[in-house]
C-alpha cells in the first residue's frame, strides 16, 4: 500500500547497511496515519532545511508538572495527523533490563494510544514514548501506572530521570550497587521529580568505576563515580599469562587474537603516575601514588582487580554550554562510603538542594551558582572541609577575599590614628 | 479498573516510581549479582563474562537506530523469548543488548540475528566505533539547526566496517546534538557533530510582549546582546547583530525570536572530548570544522570530512590513544596539516576564558 506523502529524499535513507529509522517508520506508517504524516513532515523539513515543529507546548497529567514533552507542527494544514505529536518520558528500570513481557504490553498500550513510535532511549535514560494527542496523555499514564507499574520520567525544572551504569550487574570493576543507588535517589525524590521547584533542572548518574560508562562526569549536576581505597588486588600468574601471550590484552579490545602483551610500553609507561614496576616476573604496585584511572585494569581484567574498600567520588556541577560554557564536575567529596540506607549521601543531597534553591537564578544551573558564589561557599553550604583533591591547581591570582573575622582587629579602622603614624 | 474520563481523579497512582531494577534481571544476572571475575570480547560484538560462582554470560550487542517502532521492538522480543528466556536490555549509548548462560546458545541466537536482514548488526565492542547518541532533530525539535537520524544514519552507513571490528587504536565515541544545548554527549566525545545557526533571530515585534517574558529572554543571552526596546507601540527587544553568537538560547525562551534557516544553517564538528579517566582525566571536546551546510538526506560533506578525521586518526594515533590524547600528543598544528582541514579565525576562542586557549610558549612545530 502507497503511502500518503512522497518520499524521494528519506526514501535514500532506507540503503546502506546500518538499521534504517525511514524503513522502520514506514512498516507502521502502513497502518497509523500519524506516521504517515511525520514522514511527510519530516521530508518537508529536508526541503527546507529547517524544522517544521513549533515551539513549546505544555501539556502533561493531573498531579505533575512534568514528564511529558508538548509538541505541535506548524504546517496542521498539511500534516493533521501530527498537529499534535507530544512525547511521554517514561522512567525506565536503572540499567535498562527489560522483560519481553512488560516491553510487549508497553507496545500494546502505545500503539492503541500514541503512534507507536520510541526511542530506546533518551540521553537522560528515560524510554520515549514519541507522538501522541493531548486526549491520550491520561489514559496512557494511567494505564502505564496500573497495569504496568511504570511511571513518568522527569521534564522541566526539576530532578530528571537518574540513570547508572550496568554495574555490578554484569561487571567485574564495579564499586558501587549503581543500580540500587540510582533506585534510592529516584523512589526518595519522587516528588522532586514530579513537580518542578528547583531554579533549573538538576540530573544525578552514577557509574561503577572511573571508566565512567554512564558519562556522569560530563552529564550530570551531581556525578556519583565508584572507586576504592586500598589496593589494586593482582595475581601475578594471570600478569605472566598476559606477558606469555596466553591471554589477550584489554579483554579483546584491540583484536581478539592472542599476542604477548608489551607490559612496559603499553601498561607501565602509560600508567598516569608511573607508580608500577614490572621486574620481568611480578608486578607491583605503589597503591599509595595510584589515582585509579583504570588504565592496567582495563588493559589486564583478568591479572588486576579493583580494591575491596570502596565508595564513591562525589563530583558536582556538569553541564552543556549554555549559558556560561561547558562544566564537567568537580571533585566535591573524595570518597564517601555508598551503602544503604544511603544517609550521608542523602544529607548531602538536601544541604545542597537548599544551598540551590536559595540562591539560584531562575534557569542557573548547580554548576552555574557554584562559579558565580564561589566554591567555597558551596563547601559551607553543604558543610565540607576543603581538600587538595579538590582542586586540579591552587589559584595563580592573588585577589583572595578574607572574612573579617579572621583578620586581627577586624575591618572597622581610623583614618585618624593612622594619620598620628603617617602625616599626610 | 479502566481509566474513566468522566472522574479523572478516580484511582490515580503516582509517585510509583520506575519498576525495580532486578525485577527485570535475567536469574543469572541476579545470581551472580556484584560476583563478577572478569570479562573477555570473544569476537567484535560478543563477550563473556565469568563470575566467581564459574557461571558465564554471553552478550551479544547489537546497533539500533534509538527511534524504533513497536514492530522492531516487538521482533527484538521474539528473539529473547527464543533464546534469552524473555530477557533484554539497552545499553548507555542505545545499542541492545541479548544475554544467554550457556556457550551452546550463542551460535543459534547470533545466527537469528543474522538472518533478520540489516536490523541487528552486531558490534559496538571494544576498539571500534559505536553506536552515535544523538537528539531529536527535525523528528521532534523545536530548536534545531540540523536533523539527528538522517545524519547519524549516514554516518553509520559509511563507518559500518569499524562497528563491527576492533581496527582502531581506541573505542571512538561519536555525537551528535542538533542545537547548542547540546543535549546528549556533544561536549565530551571523540568527533562530535552539532547543529550550528549564522544568523541572528528575526524579531517578530508584534508579538513579542504576548508571548514572552522580556527580562528572561534578556537574561537568557550569554554575550548580552540583547536588550528591552520600545517598537512603536509594542514592547519588545532589540538584537546587537554584531554581538550575538548564533546560541538560539532566547528563542528557547521566546517564540517570537525564530532563528532557523535552511541556507544559515549547518554543522560543526568537534574532536578530543572523553569522560573516562583513563589514563588522561575527563576532556571537552573542540572544534575541527566550524561549518558544513546541511545537505539533507545524506550529508555526504560531512560524512566525508568525519570519515577523513577518524581515518586519519587510525593510522596516526598509537594503541589505547583516544582521539584527544593522539591530538595533544601530535598538536593542533600537526591535526590540520595531517587531516587536511583548514584552520580559520573560528577556531581561535573569544569567549570569556578565551586566554587559556591561546599558546603561551613558544613551543610548536613549523
Amino acid at each position: 500500500m502507497a503511502l500518503k506523502h512522497a518520499t524521494p529524499m528519506l526514501d535514500e535513507l532506507e540503503k546502506g547497511p546500518w538499521p534504517s529509522f525511514v524503513t522502520d517508520i514506514k512498516r507502521v506508517a502502513a497502518r497509523k496515519p500519524m506516521c504517515e504524516d511525520l514522514l511527510g513532515l519530516v521530508e518537508m523539513s529536508y526541503e527546507h532545511k529547517e524544522g517544521h515543529w513549533k515551539h513549546g507546548g505544555i501539556v502533561g497529567v493531573f498531579g505533575y508538572g512534568g514528564g511529558v514533552i508538548g509538541r505541535y507542527c506548524d504546517r496542521p494544514d498539511l500534516f493533521p495527523n501530527v498537529a499534535h505529536f507530544h512525547t511521554m518520558r517514561v522512567n525506565q528500570p536503572a540499567s535498562k533490563f527489560y522483560t519481553t513481557e512488560v516491553l510487549r504490553k508497553l507496545c500494546d498500550i502505545w500503539e492503541e494510544h500514541g503512534s507507536g513510535l520510541t526511542n530506546m532511549h533518551g540521553s537522560t535514560g528515560d524510554l520515549i514514548l514519541l507522538g501522541t494527542t493531548t486526549d491520550q496523555l491520561e489514559p496512557v499514564f494511567y494505564r502505564l501506572t496500573h497495569e504496568l507499574g511504570m511511571d513518568l520520567g522527569g521534564s522541566g525544572s526539576n530532578m530528571r530521570t537518574p540513570e547508572g551504569c550496568v554495574g555490578k550487574a554484569r561487571c567485574e570493576w564495579s564499586c558501587l550497587d549503581t543500580q540500587d543507588i540510582i533506585y534510592d535517589i529516584t523512589m526518595r525524590y519522587q516528588d522532586e521529580l514530579h513537580r518542578p521547584m528547583f531554579p533549573y533542572k538538576f540530573k544525578f548518574k552514577a557509574s561503577g568505576c572511573p571508566n565512567d560508562c554512564v558519562a556522569a562526569i560530563a552529564r550530570a549536576d551531581c556525578s556519583i563515580i565508584g572507586t576504592w581505597r586500598d589496593k589494586i588486588r593482582i595475581d601475578q600468574e594471570a600478569v605472566r599469562a598476559y606477558v606469555g601471550g596466553e591471554l589477550v590484552p584489554n579483554g579483546g579490545s584491540h583484536g581478539v587474537e592472542k599476542r604477548k602483551l608489551d607490559i612496559q610500553k603499553e601498561v607501565i609507561d602509560l600508567c598516569p603516575t608511573r607508580c608500577m614496576e614490572w621486574d620481568g616476573k611480578n608486578l607491583k604496585i605503589w597503591d599509595e601514588d595510584c589515582t585509579r584511572c583504570m588504565h592496567c585494569i582495563n588493559v589486564m581484567p583478568r591479572a588486576l582487580r579493583p580494591g575491596t574498600d570502596v565508595g564513591a567520588t562525589i563530583l558536582c556541577g556538569a553541564k552543556a554550554p549554555i549559558l556560561e560554557g561547558a562544566q564537567l564536575s568537580s571533585v566535591i567529596i573524595p570518597f564517601m562510603k555508598m551503602e544503604p540506607p544511603y544517609e550521608e549521601f542523602h544529607e548531602f543531597v538536601e544541604k545542597m538542594w537548599d544551598w540551590w534553591m536559595e540562591h539560584g537564578k531562575n534557569r542557573e544551573r548547580l554548576g552555574e551558582l557554584i562559579q558565580r558564589l564561589g566554591l567555597r561557599e558551596f563547601l559551607k553550604a553543604v558543610e565540607v572541609q576543603p581538600d587538595p583533591r579538590m582542586v586540579n591547581t591552587t589559584r595563580y591570582n592573588p585577589y583572595i577575599f578574607y572574612d573579617p573575622a579572621d583578620v586581627p582587629g577586624g575591618w572597622e579602622r581610623d583614618a585618624k590614628s593612622f594619620r598620628e603614624r603617617h602625616h599626610a | 479498573m479502566p481509566f474513566d474520563p468522566t472522574d479523572i481523579m478516580k484511582d490515580r497512582l503516582t509517585d510509583i516510581g520506575p519498576p525495580k531494577y532486578d525485577k527485570f534481571f535475567p536469574p543469572f544476572i541476579k545470581d551472580n549479582y556484584g560476583k563478577w571475575k572478569y570479562h573477555e570480547i570473544l569476537e567484535p560484538g560478543v563477550l563473556v563474562h565469568v563470575s566467581e560462582t564459574g557461571a558465564e554470560v554471553y552478550t551479544v550487542r547489537v546497533g539500533a537506530a534509538r527511534l524504533m517502532s513497536v514492530d522492531l521492538i516487538r521482533e527484538i522480543c521474539d528473539i529473547a523469548d527464543k533464546h534469552c528466556g524473555g530477557y533484554v536490555r539497552w545499553t548507555t549509548r542505545n545499542n541492545v543488548e541479548f544475554m544467554v548462560d550457556d556457550k551452546s546458545k550463542l551460535k543459534p541466537l547470533m545466527d537469528d540475528l543474522k538472518s533478520r536482514g540489516n536490523w541487528f548488526p552486531i558490534g559496538g565492542t571494544g576498539a571500534s566505533v559505536t553506536n552515535i547518541v544523538h537528539t531529536q532533530g527535525w523528528v521532534h525539535c523545536h530548536t534545531p539547526a540540523i536533523d539527528a537520524s538522517g545524519i547519524v544514519k549516514a554516518v553509520m552507513d559509511e563507518l559500518f566496517e569499524y562497528f563491527g571490528s576492533h581496527k582502531l587504536p581506541a573505542q571512538v565515541r561519536i555525537s551528535l546534538a542538533c542545537c547548542l544545548n547540546m543535549c546528549g554527549a556533544v561536549h565530551c566525545s571523540d568527533i562530535a557533530i552539532l547543529g550550528v545557526h549564522r544568523k541572528p533571530p528575526i524579531i517578530e515585534h508584534e508579538r513579542v510582549q504576548n508571548v514572552c517574558e522580556i527580562p528572561l529572554v534578556i537574561a537568557a543571552c550569554p554575550t548580552a546582546a540583547i536588550k528591552p526596546k520600545k517598537v512603536g507601540d509594542y514592547k519588545s527587544v532589540e538584537i546587537n547583530e554584531n554581538r550575538c553568537m548564533f546560541c538560539g538560547n532566547c528563542y528557547t525562551m521566546c517564540p517570537a525570536l525564530p532563528l532557523a534557516d535552511g541556507e544559515g544553517d549547518g554543522i560543526a564538528l568537534w574532536v578530543g572530548g572523553k569522560v573516562s579517566n583513563s589514563r588522561v582525566p575527563p576532556m571537552f571536546s573542540k572544534l575541527a570544522v566550524p561549518y558544513i551546510p546541511n545537505e539533507p538526506p545524506r550529508w555526504p560533506t560531512t560524512v566525508q570530512t568525519i570519515k577523513k578525521i577518524l581515518e586519519t586518526y587510525a593510522s596516526d594515533a598509537r594503541r589505547y590513544e583516544r582521539v584527544g590524547e593522539w591530538i595533544e600528543r601530535i598538536g593542533w598544528e600537526r591535526f590540520f596539516e595531517k587531516t587536511g582541514l583548514e584552520f580559520r579565525h573560528e577556531h581561535i576562542d573569544d569567549y570569556r576564558l578565551a586566554m587559556t586557549t591561546w599558546r603561551t610558549t613558544t613551543q610548536f612545530k613549523f
